[in-house]
């Protein structure tokens, strides 16, 4: 836990935020939508705009975000400078093949990790078994780490 | 157009999904992305000795957490104020092809006739339910990324890893939609 605040606001006063900001996103993926089964299959086969318009405009917001962010300098509330790192390309391995088994399952189980999240808030108690199984896998993938490409 | 009774369209619930970038940054310089939070869980609840899990995940992914817990707030959210939530604008060709699995009741967000306590103890649930999620967590853990990560936050920063990623994403979801399902239903 950092002592003292850098910037206007402190490591826990931004805990609360994320929170909030958790929530919103939440009820986003609720409401596009995004979270549901049905919506990926159809992505999946090609057969409605919907998702390829909500990651699209998604990305569009983000870039356009990000180049704003960039040209004023801004700072974070928490006191850093903003900066995106850069992940390592490396052999590129590990983006090829994670990627694929994330889709694999992606495609069975129709929700990533948020999600899925926002599915078992909504009700749907029957999705706390993918969650588990989700940790589960990363767990799994934690433990062969040091075997597996990268 | 009603927010609280209505499905948002893709052209509003797009844009504000995508915010979620910069204002992540705006708050602590934190990068959206979801399955972090996997690995949080894992070197708080049963690091085991294995080094992936051996961080400070408090100072690293607490901000991660407490994002999750809110996603999980939100879900309870637009059930209980929300009326528009929780049916979805299918398409025809859709139906079809789900219809085709065998999947007669196109209600709700997911298919209590695929998805459900009963069709768990089956092994077409078991495999999309406890399969489907093993494969989640495992290869997000592995690309360093899921859909948030690489996929919104890696593109919209022009992350080449990121592209090479959503392109797997993809390359797995069409297998599993096009062979995988089909065959496990049985159609």
């Amino acid at each position: 836990m950092t002592a003292e605040p850098k910037g206007p606001i402190s490591f826990r006063a931004a805990l609360v935020i994320y929170l909030v900001l958790g929530v919103l996103f939440g009820i986003a993926l609720t409401m596009s939508e995004a979270l549901s089964w049905y919506r990926i299959q159809e992505m999946f086969r090609f057969q409605a705009f919907h998702m390829y318009g909500i990651i699209g405009s998604a990305i569009a917001t983000a870039a356009a975000g990000l180049v704003v962010l960039r040209r004023f300098g801004i700072r974070s509330l928490e006191g850093d400078a903003i900066k995106v790192p850069p992940k390592v390309l490396g052999a590129g391995t590990r983006y090829w093949a994670g990627g694929t088994v994330f889709g694999l399952g992606w495609g069975l189980v129709g929700a990533c990790p948020g999600p899925l999240v926002a599915l078992i808030g909504f009700g749907h108690t029957i999705i706390l078994v993918p969650f588990l199984a989700a940790i589960a896998g990363t767990w799994t993938y934690g433990k062969l780490r040091p075997h597996l490409p990268h | 157009m009603h927010l609280l009774t209505e499905p948002w369209p893709w052209y509003v619930s797009g844009p504000i999904i995508g915010l979620f970038v910069p204002a992540l940054l705006i708050v602590g310089n934190r990068m959206f992305g979801v399955s972090s939070s996997l690995r949080h869980i894992c070197a708080a609840t049963a690091p085991r000795g294995v080094d992936f899990f051996r961080y400070e995940w408090r100072r690293i992914g607490a901000w991660n957490i407490m994002f999750l817990v809110g996603i999980f707030i939100g879900g309870v959210v637009a059930a209980q104020f929300f009326a528009g939530a929780g049916q979805v604008a299918l398409s025809d060709a859709a139906r079809e092809t789900i219809a085709g699995f065998g999947v007669t009741e196109v209600t709700g967000l997911i298919p209590a006739q695929l998805l459900s306590w009963q069709t768990l103890t089956t092994w077409r649930g078991a495999v999309m339910l406890v399969g489907g999620g093993l494969l989640v967590g495992f290869g997000a853990s592995w690309a360093g990324g899921c859909t948030s990560g690489h996929a919104i936050s890696g593109l919209a920063d022009r992350q080449l890893p990121s592209l090479i990623a959503t392109l797997g994403f993809f390359a797995g979801g069409l297998t599993s939609a096009w062979i995988i399902v089909p065959m496990l239903l049985g159609r």
